[in-house]
């Protein structure tokens, strides 16, 4: 019975009712009277937290002192290795933290041991007066009168009209920022050249890859030949040209109409940029034959020409047709039939002007 | 001091410091200022600090950023690493990159430095958050603070900016990735997205460009940006004067605390150097960022794992959460022959949206709701406003799911749970998670509340056991002073407010409906104790033990 806590709804913890007035409430008794401290009232206790301050102080020295020698006298040369670095880093740290820590401290023990603390209360004042308030409403009258921009509707009307035309050239100056997308973003390197099909090759080398390398469950990451030879815009090609390799058991497989011969003997290629936000799609995961991307976890099925079974994307990833050359290696017979990555306002119309 | 403030003709200041004091006021007057500043008073509170920490972060990051321009090349030009690290030599990357790379192994300090300035950075965003918070939760936005609730919502927007363009800057492989993820995003954007990607990036991406223009937005427009915000929020808080917490001497007319000069300029710069030195501790020994583990940016590699810095999360994990495809239907379809992109653009602009479009609009809505017009410069304490609690942490709880989202691969990596089920899991938190967090929060206010007015009328549990002549044992509770009790009973519980008719007599439907609200708001409350029901509390029966006590009284 002794113990309140619990707040039995017969006692005083009842959740008053809107009817319920209030008839007075308690008197504020003012600020609590101020205790004094134990440096305010013993001399000895003052002079020790006087010491502890420059104790501090002095300690703010030793760290500036640890920062310059480790400055100073670790040397990154040639051969200094990351470990070098490391302790040269983690010393630096303790220099400043100690340099920083040492007069922070000092300060704030000073302050509260050494200084007054008696609390002050103080009046605050009205953020404006009347009187300011009048006057000022009728300076701005005033002005507004002398103007005449009340009388004269055709002088406001004119300036309102060209200030508001002024900043379009603003606007319009950035105009050159960047080029028109056009149709940039439809086409990849994969489209063949004056007629000679694109090899695949081996991403990051560039070496092309022969249907023959290619063994069941494997997986390669591609890029088209000749990328790496390109010297300008080359990571504005392989962005859109990054393609995933991997060969199945044929059966397990089940294209479309239409995309029968897009693989070649359980081998097919489909776009490694995800179809959500533009991440490598660059997990496969060998026994479910699933695809996925590790920046949102979008998941794409490979026997089912890469639908999305999980995860944000919405489209299937682009499926590359490929065949092989008279020499053995993979080409691609043409580029994608879709716009490859994610998806923008055109993409549909250049889809539709892909297979046109 | 004072002495060289008196400007009388015929002063001459006794000391050096004097003189120098009185060469600089009698060109600049400066003790017009000095007099109305040296001694305002500033309350004391630990929970005070949040803004002050942003604020020295920020300063910090304007220091250790200083040094790092010196060395970094924001270049996208093509470079093949000649610096000292291993691995890397010979590889080919950008120039910014490279100089990434020298400034951590080849410029002694550089490391330190740039660690430094990204855990600031860290601590800047995640300050200015909680520092919000507790302007919130204790109602420091309601008038006539409104307009700096805003600049302060404003401050927050760009201290995410200023941190999302300097984390692209080093061109390395995971800040790259998430520069994919935000053009992505633009793409999304009905009609203009496809051109604002090829305007921001200068053509295709990643294209030649990005780096230096958001080199631009990072070291000047943004920091211009925010020192200017910064400036306007200080600027009000001198015009409002501080809040401070409900308690005995103080209340809407005053401002309790401490003098400026000496004790609270002394605590607050000391502070300073406190931030500095912590700050300087975790980049001494946490590694940040290793940008030479990930390699430069290529569009093919991507690791596992990936994650933003922590105040972008949320949106990454709102692009998470959302489902591309519901039981067969695409939320990425064509219409008039164009692709719009739900499954990216809702995710990425609707949460977002709605959490900054409430957190600017909050003390207009409270304040309709209520109707309170008054200046308030004594703060709620949490439990005080049950139901302005439950919302902020409805807001927080639905935050703090989607931010768990954007770790839901590692989630489901270190607890060995399949990463299907956190993200099912999750998808079903971002809607009934807010509502728990409603009911529970408001529940747990009430009962602090009740806890409260126990406490005031009954004193609080000494653990004393003590048994009666008759047998029955009782705790004994000892009364408060008046002081403690006064912080406990001394506020304002607000009645629900029912529909009022305007003034041609008539109750509008925008008027029912704020009333609706203000039933919401208030129809469940704790009055404050009175000094009634003290009263009646003592009368209980127990004068005789309390007189025999000795200031200690029993109840029960």
């Amino acid at each position: 019975m002794g113990n309140h806590s619990d707040g039995s709804p017969n006692h005083s913890g009842t959740v008053a009712t809107a009817g319920q007035n209030e008839v007075e409430k308690f008197q504020d008794p003012g600020i609590p009277p101020h205790r004094l401290r134990l440096a305010d009232t013993d001399p000895k206790a003052a002079k020790r937290a006087e010491r502890q301050v420059a104790l501090l102080f002095g300690l703010s020295v030793v760290g500036t002192v640890i920062f310059l020698v480790a400055y100073f006298a670790i040397d990154l040369g040639e051969d200094a290795g990351i470990a070098t670095i490391r302790l040269q880093n983690a010393l630096l740290g303790v220099g400043t933290a100690f340099a920083m820590l040492g007069i922070g401290t000092g300060i704030v023990h000073w302050a509260k041991a050494l200084m007054p603390d008696h609390e002050v209360s103080e009046e605050r004042h009205a953020i404006r007066y009347e009187e300011d308030r009048v006057a000022a409403v009728r300076i701005v009258d005033d002005i507004v009168e002398e103007t005449g921009i009340k009388r004269r509707p055709l002088i406001r009307n004119t300036l309102l009209g060209a200030v508001a035309l002024a900043p379009l050239p603003a606007i319009a100056i950035f105009g050159d920022l960047g080029p028109r997308p056009d149709e940039k973003l439809a086409h990849t390197m994969w489209a063949p050249q004056d007629g000679n099909l694109k090899r695949l090759a081996r991403d990051p080398d560039g070496t092309p890859i022969k249907a023959s390398d290619v063994t069941l469950g494997s997986a390669f990451h591609v890029i088209p030949e000749g990328l790496n030879e390109l010297h300008e815009g080359k990571l504005n090609e392989k962005a859109k040209a990054v393609v995933l390799l991997m060969r199945l058991d044929p059966s397990s497989l089940n294209p479309s109409a239409g995309r029968e011969d897009w693989g070649y003997n359980g081998i097919v290629a489909y776009s490694k940029i995800c179809t959500h936000v533009g991440c490598p799609v660059a997990l496969y995961e060998q026994q479910t034959h699933h695809l996925l991307c590790p920046c949102h976890q979008s998941t794409f099925d490979l026997t089912q020409e890469c639908k999305v079974i999980f995860g944000p994307a919405s489209r299937p990833l682009p499926q590359l047709p490929i065949a092989v050359d008279d020499e053995g290696y993979l080409v691609a017979t043409s580029d994608f039939k879709e716009p490859v990555g994610p998806s923008y306002w055109e993409r549909d119309m250049h889809e539709r002007s892909n297979n046109s | 001091m004072s002495a060289a403030t008196t400007a009388e003709p015929a002063f001459v200041a006794k000391t050096k410091a004097g003189r120098v004091t009185d060469f600089v006021d009698s060109r600049v007057g400066g003790s017009g200022i000095l007099r109305e500043f040296g001694r305002k008073v500033f309350p004391d509170h630990w929970s005070f600090m949040f803004g002050e920490v942003a604020l020295y972060s920020f300063v910090i990051l304007l220091l250790s950023g200083t040094f790092l321009t010196f060395f970094f090349d924001p270049s996208m030009a093509e470079t093949h690493y000649d610096g000292s690290y291993v691995p890397l030599k010979g590889v080919e990357m950008s120039v910014a990159y490279s100089s990434s790379l020298d400034i951590s192994f080849d410029i002694r300090g550089g490391l330190f430095m740039r660690q430094v300035h990204h855990w600031a950075a860290l601590l800047f965003v995640a300050s200015i958050a909680v520092h919000m918070l507790r302007v919130f939760f204790t109602g420091a936005f309601r008038k006539p603070r409104e307009m700096n609730w805003v600049v302060g919502s404003v401050l927050l927007i760009l201290a995410m900016a200023a941190g999302f363009t300097g984390y692209s800057l080093p061109d390395d492989l995971l800040s790259g990735n998430g520069l994919r993820i935000i053009d992505g995003v633009i793409k999304s954007i009905p009609i203009v997205g496809t051109y604002i990607s090829f305007f921001l990036f200068g053509g295709e991406f990643p294209g030649t460009a990005i780096i230096s223009r958001l080199y631009m937005l990072h070291i000047l427009l943004v920091p211009a940006l925010i020192l200017l915000m910064i400036v306007l929020h200080l600027f009000m808080v001198v015009v409002h004067k501080h809040t401070q917490y409900p308690g005995p001497g103080r209340n809407d007319n005053n401002v309790v605390g401490y003098p400026l000069g000496p004790v609270y300029a002394a605590k607050a710069g000391g502070f300073f150097f406190i931030v500095f030195g912590v700050l300087a501790l975790m980049a001494g020994f946490f590694t940040i960022n290793p940008i030479w583990n990930y390699g430069p940016y290529d569009p093919s590699p991507v690791s596992a794992g990936t994650q933003p810095d922590w105040y972008i999360g949320f949106v990454d994990g709102a692009l998470r959460l959302m489902p591309g495809v519901i039981n067969g239907f695409h939320f990425e379809y064509v219409i008039f022959g164009f692709t719009l992109t739900l499954n990216v653009l809702l995710p990425a602009l609707v949460p977002a949206g709605i959490l900054f479009t409430v957190m600017f609009m909050y003390p207009w809505i409270e304040r309709w709701i209520t109707k309170d017009d008054r200046e308030h410069h004594v703060l709620d304490r949490p439990r005080n406003a049950p139901t302005r609690t439950a919302i902020g942490m409805a807001g927080f709880v639905w935050y703090c799911v989607m931010w768990a989202a954007a770790g839901s691969d590692l989630i489901a990596t270190h607890f060995h749970v399949s990463l299907n089920d956190v993200t099912y899991w999750l998808r079903t938190l971002f809607f009934i998670g807010p509502i728990i967090a409603f009911i529970v929060t408001k529940r747990v206010a009430l009962a602090l509340q009740r806890k409260d007015r126990e406490i005031a009328l009954h004193g609080r549990e000494t653990g004393r056991i003590v048994r009666l002549p008759h047998g029955e044992f009782i705790e004994v509770h000892a009364p408060l002073d008046e002081y403690k009790r006064y912080k406990l009973v001394g506020f304002e519980s607000p009645k629900v407010l029912p529909a009022e008719p305007n003034e041609h007599g008539v109750v509008t439907g925008k008027e029912k409906r704020r009333a609706f609200l203000s039933k919401w708001f208030f129809e469940d409350r704790v009055a404050p104790a009175t000094p009634a029901e003290l009263e009646a509390a003592h009368g209980h029966g127990h004068a005789a033990v309390e007189a025999s006590e000795d200031s200690k009284s029993l109840t029960h």
